[in-house]
């Protein structure tokens, strides 16, 4: 089902984040893994099998997986904890607030299906975990693009010594951001192409679709740029604003996750405290538990596709 | 500090758990309130945790060889505060601080306040899902250290607690001492018309748990307890679930209705130290 978010002829590269880890560990000797129950789901198998000693089943009990975690970073060790967006943010929440973020400690919990990644409906769909993680202090929030954030963010995590939460996307993972000599920077926001018409701001996925969108515009004489924001929090709220405040350039955000407590909201509170007014749209999920169904209708249906994305900037522009 | 280290200052733990007493009724005078039953009903075990069971340094309480005791029930804070004063690793003259403004010591345990306090306790049954990964880590590093994790009969009710206690099975956590004080009253009333936890014995050793059930209050019997978890006979993680009296040394407050946060009148304060050092511990 992953897959299908790559659009035709996209590269793909599998499970960039277990193979990421694994680097990791090869001279980190402390990097442990855990997962419940969803090692296979969330490309943590690939360190598992690497590294068998190094990797704890704790079975599907994500309040556990995510305190023994926590028990794991006060012995000093750094800890990889995979579930599914959704455990990790409604479930799991209480324990990752007060054993990892408010101790501050070196716990990474990287949640699969983000947003609108399965047809399995609201169960599995991880509409609103920026939105819950963003009022969480000291938590370091990542939602990369494609499989060469996702490898170079995972690095990056590593290095940094802190809680933080990765939104992962799994599998084979469509490569874009290669072609653009991106390196991901923790805590920056990332200028992947200039115009002057539109200017994109986006995270997750929807980087992918906008950039597809940016190109295709381009042909109808659509100046589109594309400003990805892998880094939630802490947020780069000055590379935004310089963006937004050019003058001319209709600001659209574009995000996969509820359209309350995101990306968007969060350029428009920064926006709105700097005095900077663009005209402004946001591309989200609406405020609803979305439908089941196959990715690339309910993609259309709520307009993260890359055909609804060129269709809502064609909208806006008109207006 | 080893365990014989521990006792060489020949003050039995019948005078060590009168002096935590002591130092939790003078933190609650200073306050005016506290979770004071709690504190004197745990006070036997704490005197038999710091100055029999677990291993430390009080000059530095961050060595790495010491025994790590988790506070799960952060409310807990001022019994555990008096037995850290009592073991030398806080200072008593902070006594007067507890709970005010910008002291290490406030109403609910926290990690990044208190020397000696290991983990943020206070959301109920985190702490025993804690243990599991600290006696993993500990583990991992080949270290003989334990994890010694108090939590209450209350955290019995939550579900964490229990996915905790079958991950320190499957993963054979047999440095693990969980000590469950089982003083029969939560929040709302008696703890097992909260929630029917009982028989709490068997439900751990149904869970895969070496499992010792003691009176709290008898400093012996918790001592003989611990002796047995750590004998290093038995591979399996170790519960002592410990029977305590709320109020437990001073009979005034032990004959009031039973209560989560119990009434403590402003002079009685000072009443109940006095019954203390006149040594008249029930």
């Amino acid at each position: 089902m992953i897959a299908s978010l790559a659009a035709d002829g996209m590269p793909v590269i599998a499970a960039p984040f277990g193979q990421a880890l694994n680097e990791l560990a090869q001279s980190n000797d402390k990097i442990v893994g855990l997962s419940a129950d969803l090692a296979k789901y969330t490309d943590i198998h690939v360190f598992r099998d690497k590294y068998p000693d190094r990797f704890y089943q704790m079975g599907m009990a994500e309040q556990v997986l995510v305190s023994a975690a926590a028990g794991l970073a006060r012995e000093g060790f750094q800890s990889w904890a995979t579930t599914y967006a959704v455990f990790a943010a409604r479930r799991a929440y209480d324990f990752i607030c007060m054993a990892i973020a408010e101790e501050n400690l070196d716990v990474k919990i990287i949640g699969g299906l983000p947003g609108l990644t399965t047809g399995y409906g609201p169960s599995h769909q991880a509409t609103e975990d920026l939105a819950i993680f963003r009022g969480m202090p000291n938590m370091t929030i990542l939602d990369p693009c494609c499989a060469t954030d996702i490898m170079q963010a995972t690095k990056a995590l590593s290095a940094y010594k802190g809680p933080a939460y990765m939104r992962l996307l799994r599998g084979n993972v469509p490569d874009v951001l290669g072609e653009y000599g991106y390196q991901f920077e923790l805590g920056k926001a990332k200028m992947i192409r200039d115009g002057v018409d539109v200017l994109y701001i986006s995270t997750g996925l929807m980087t992918m679709r906008v950039l597809e969108a940016a190109k295709k515009l381009a042909k109808d004489g659509v100046d589109c740029a594309v400003l990805h924001v892998p880094t939630i929090k802490p947020f780069d709220a000055a590379t935004i604003a310089e963006a937004a405040g050019k003058t001319g350039r209709l600001v659209i955000t574009a995000e996969n996750h509820t359209i309350i407590g995101g990306l968007g909201e969060a350029v428009a509170a920064e926006l709105m405290r700097r005095g900077v007014h663009p005209t402004f749209r946001q591309i989200a999920c609406p405020d609803e538990f979305l439908d089941a169904g196959a990715l690339p209708t309910l993609h259309e249906r709520y307009g993260l596709s890359e055909d609804a994305v060129i269709r809502q900037t064609k909208n806006w522009l008109s207006e | 500090m080893t365990t014989d280290e521990n006792s060489r200052s020949n003050v039995s733990l019948k005078e060590r758990a009168t002096r935590i007493r002591r130092y939790a009724l003078r933190m609650g005078e200073v306050q005016g309130q506290g979770y004071i039953a709690q504190a004197l009903g745990l006070a036997d075990v704490l005197a038999v945790i710091y100055f029999h069971a677990a291993r430390m340094r009080p000059e530095d309480p961050e060595w790495e060889g010491r025994d790590r005791v988790y506070l799960s029930m952060g409310h807990y804070a001022i019994a555990l505060y008096a037995a850290l004063i009592e073991a030398g690793i806080l200072p008593e003259n902070e006594l007067e601080t507890y709970g005010s403004d910008d002291s290490r010591m406030p109403m609910s345990g926290m990690a990044a306040y208190t020397p000696g306090m290991e983990i943020t306790g206070g959301s109920l049954g985190h702490g025993l899902g804690i243990a599991v990964g600290g006696a993993m880590g500990l583990k991992r590093k080949k270290s003989d250290s334990w994890i010694i994790n108090m939590l209450s009969d209350g955290e019995l009710d939550e579900g964490s607690t229990w996915e905790a206690a079958m991950a320190a099975t499957h993963h054979k956590l047999d440095n693990l001492i969980a000590v469950v004080d089982n003083n029969n009253q939560q929040a709302d009333g008696a703890s097992q018309e909260m929630l029917g936890t009982e028989p709490i014995h068997e439900k751990f050793a149904a869970f895969g748990w070496h499992v010792q059930r003691v009176d709290g209050n008898d400093i012996d019997a918790v001592v003989a307890a611990f002796d047995g978890a750590k004998a290093g006979e038995i591979a399996k993680p170790h519960v002592i679930i410990c029977d305590t009296k709320m109020a437990c040394g001073v009979p005034f407050l032990e004959a009031r209705e039973k209560n989560h946060f119990l009434r403590v009148e402003p002079q009685e304060w000072a009443e109940a130290i006095k019954i203390i050092d006149e040594g008249r511990i029930s």
